[in-house]
């Protein structure tokens, strides 16, 4: 009863709030004011660069409603605080200009979190499913008290959500009874906002200065002049089929090459070492939904499938006619993957 | 170096070969019936225990590997399992059929064990399959204040209670170090899980299981998220075969792919 009545009041008092330019705390007690929506999308940066795909946060919170500002933190972070003021939506991008956040550490940057949820009273947290936002946002969620919603596709209402379960086999819709609503987001059912239009505020937020228990040692990013795998516009994938990592990159490359895509495996290739572990495409990978998924030599495990079914369009190629992966491509070629591919690169290069 | 109390909770979950059906009312996955084992995250999160043990990885020891699962009594099959695995004992905590736990509802009660079998090292699964959340343990180490590494693929103890952690991430991989105590949880590329032997699953049957309740950790299953529809994903049609390479190229044209 309480939540249908919110959700009716609530969108009420945001057209009034429009209408009265004036400050709205003369017109609504605390209590009625802290029903309106109001979201915080955790935006990504890596060595003072934007993560575009993080803008996705702000399309998601525009279909809750309400205000949204941005929150961006690292060192020297002006620069990259502008340039998300200029998305489009975003009322402010709250700032913390501090080296300790660069690396994403969950032990220093949850508390950041807390400090900033607290002070700006939202009622909405997104980040996107990403490393860093799944590695943090849990934590942050369990500080503040709140059952957090993973990895959802769409937003139904500002308290009801629907996420895939058991990897993509059963769509599951929640609603949640959470005072701060903690979420988040599958990067390819959300587009990333647009740059350009916005003039947000840029404010500095608050910094706690927590110590973090973890430190950063190193990393080791697989170097690609390709188009980043989660957000391709087209991706070819290979399989176990291709029997060797010196025949996935014969075979694979020249193809991928020639359509302009992005390489993934399924993980059958990456145990065997064909393929680097970051081009996993399932459930336990990345999810992937681009214009053309070509799976080469790959059977299409359940697993797999969660990776890649809400492609819009999936090709194959493998020489079993009875292949699982046949199941769901719009377009199958049986035959040897091995005559098939370089045909296929011949044909596509004319 | 202090010895290792490891911790290591585990869910039993339906068998990941098992296509789920959703049930005809629509409230969840049909699991009447249906054969489920140990998560496969959490497989690797016992492994890994175990093999920290055998391999002496840890320069102080270890001291005790104590699996745990809250669940209805068919959990007990795959705490079982854990023990044929290397586990020391096991903890059940009986929820009934049908009343999961959500993570938060999972973190709290861990927080109490935690604190109770005075563990200095929690291993989890990175997510279970069935609930794809992510979530537990990460909240158990925001809970406890501890420092967490997720998603694992190495893990290394040096002098002076420090653990390196080898981390997947989007692109590649990261290493983090911390001091203990811990929260990891597990990625696919840790390690590959043994498979119980005859005699080690007759020894397991020996080993304690004390069974608990989660009122005798002080929490109760508070739920904060309604489940008000369980559906079937749209099901996606396949569109046929090609006899050649030329029909597929036409094909993909038709669909405006390329």
């Amino acid at each position: 009863m309480l939540c249908t009545a919110r959700r009716v009041v609530a969108p009420q008092l945001r057209g009034r709030l429009t209408q009265a330019a004036t400050s709205p705390v003369a017109f609504f007690s605390p209590a009625a004011l802290r029903r309106l929506a109001s979201t915080l999308a955790i935006l990504e940066q890596r060595e003072g660069k934007l993560n575009h795909g993080s803008l996705s946060a702000i399309l998601a919170a525009k279909k809750i409603g309400g205000p949204i500002h941005g929150f961006i933190a690292g060192s020297s972070i002006k620069a990259v605080a502008e340039e998300a003021a200029t998305a489009d939506g975003v009322e402010k991008i709250v700032a913390v200009d501090n080296g300790a956040y660069d690396k994403g550490l969950p032990e220093n940057f949850a508390p950041l979190l807390v400090e900033n949820i607290k002070k700006g009273g939202y009622t909405h947290v997104i980040a996107g499913h990403t490393a860093f936002g799944k590695n943090l946002l849990p934590r942050v969620a369990a500080l503040l008290d709140s059952q957090q919603i993973s990895d959802i596709t769409s937003i139904e209402s500002e308290n009801t959500f629907v996420r895939p379960i058991y990897a993509g086999n059963a769509v599951s819709t929640v609603e949640s009874s959470d005072a701060i609503k903690f979420i988040t987001i599958r990067g390819t059912a959300f587009a990333p906002a647009e740059l350009g239009n916005g003039s947000a505020a840029v404010e500095d937020g608050v910094d706690p200065k927590a110590e973090s228990l973890t430190e950063w040692v190193s990393e080791d990013l697989a170097k690609s002049d390709r188009p980043d795998l989660a957000t391709a516009g087209r991706v070819v994938a290979g399989g176990r089929g291709l029997k060797s990592k010196e025949e996935f990159d014969q075979i694979m490359q020249p193809l991928a090459d020639t359509l302009g895509a992005a390489i993934g495996a399924s993980r059958a290739a990456v145990d065997s070492g064909y393929a680097d572990n970051s081009l996993q495409v399932g459930q336990t990978g990345k999810v992937v939904a681009p214009q053309l998924y070509l799976a080469v030599g790959i059977s299409g495990a359940i697993q797999h499938l969660a990776g890649m079914k809400d492609s819009k369009v999936i090709a194959a190629i493998n020489k079993d006619a009875d292949a699982p992966i046949f199941q769901v491509a719009d377009v199958g070629l049986v035959g040897d993957l091995f005559e098939k591919v370089p045909e296929l690169t011949e044909q596509l290069k004319k | 170096m202090s010895s290792l109390r490891i911790l290591v909770p585990i869910k039993r979950v339906i068998d990941y070969a098992v296509k789920p059906r959703v049930n005809k009312a629509q409230t969840g996955v049909e699991t009447a019936g249906v054969k489920h084992s140990m998560n496969p995250f959490d497989e690797l999160s016992v492994e890994e225990s175990v093999r920290i043990r055998e391999k002496k990885r840890a320069p102080g020891g270890v001291e005790d590997i104590c699996v745990i699962s809250a669940g209805p009594p068919k959990a007990q099959d795959v705490l079982r399992t854990a023990m044929a695995m290397g586990a020391d004992r096991a903890i059940h905590v009986d929820v009934k059929e049908g009343e999961d736990l959500e993570p938060l509802a999972v973190a709290k009660m861990l927080r109490r064990v935690v604190e109770e079998e005075k563990s200095n090292l929690v291993i989890l699964g990175k997510q279970s399959i069935d609930d794809d959340a992510n979530q537990t343990g990460q909240m158990l180490a925001g809970l406890l204040g501890w420092a967490q590494a997720t998603q694992a693929s190495k893990v290394e103890f040096g002098e002076g209670d420090v653990v390196s952690v080898t981390k997947e991430v989007d692109g590649g991989v990261e290493t983090v170090r911390a001091k203990l105590p811990v929260v990891v949880t597990t990625d696919l590329r840790l390690n590959e899980p043994r498979y119980a032997n005859l005699p080690n699953i007759m020894k397991a049957k020996k080993k304690p299981l004390s069974k608990k309740t989660l009122a005798d950790f002080g929490v109760s299953n508070e739920r904060r998220l309604k489940v008000l529809k369980v559906t079937e994903p749209a099901p996606r049609q396949g569109g046929g075969k090609v006899e050649d390479v030329g029909g597929l190229v036409s094909k993909l044209k038709e669909l405006g792919a390329i």
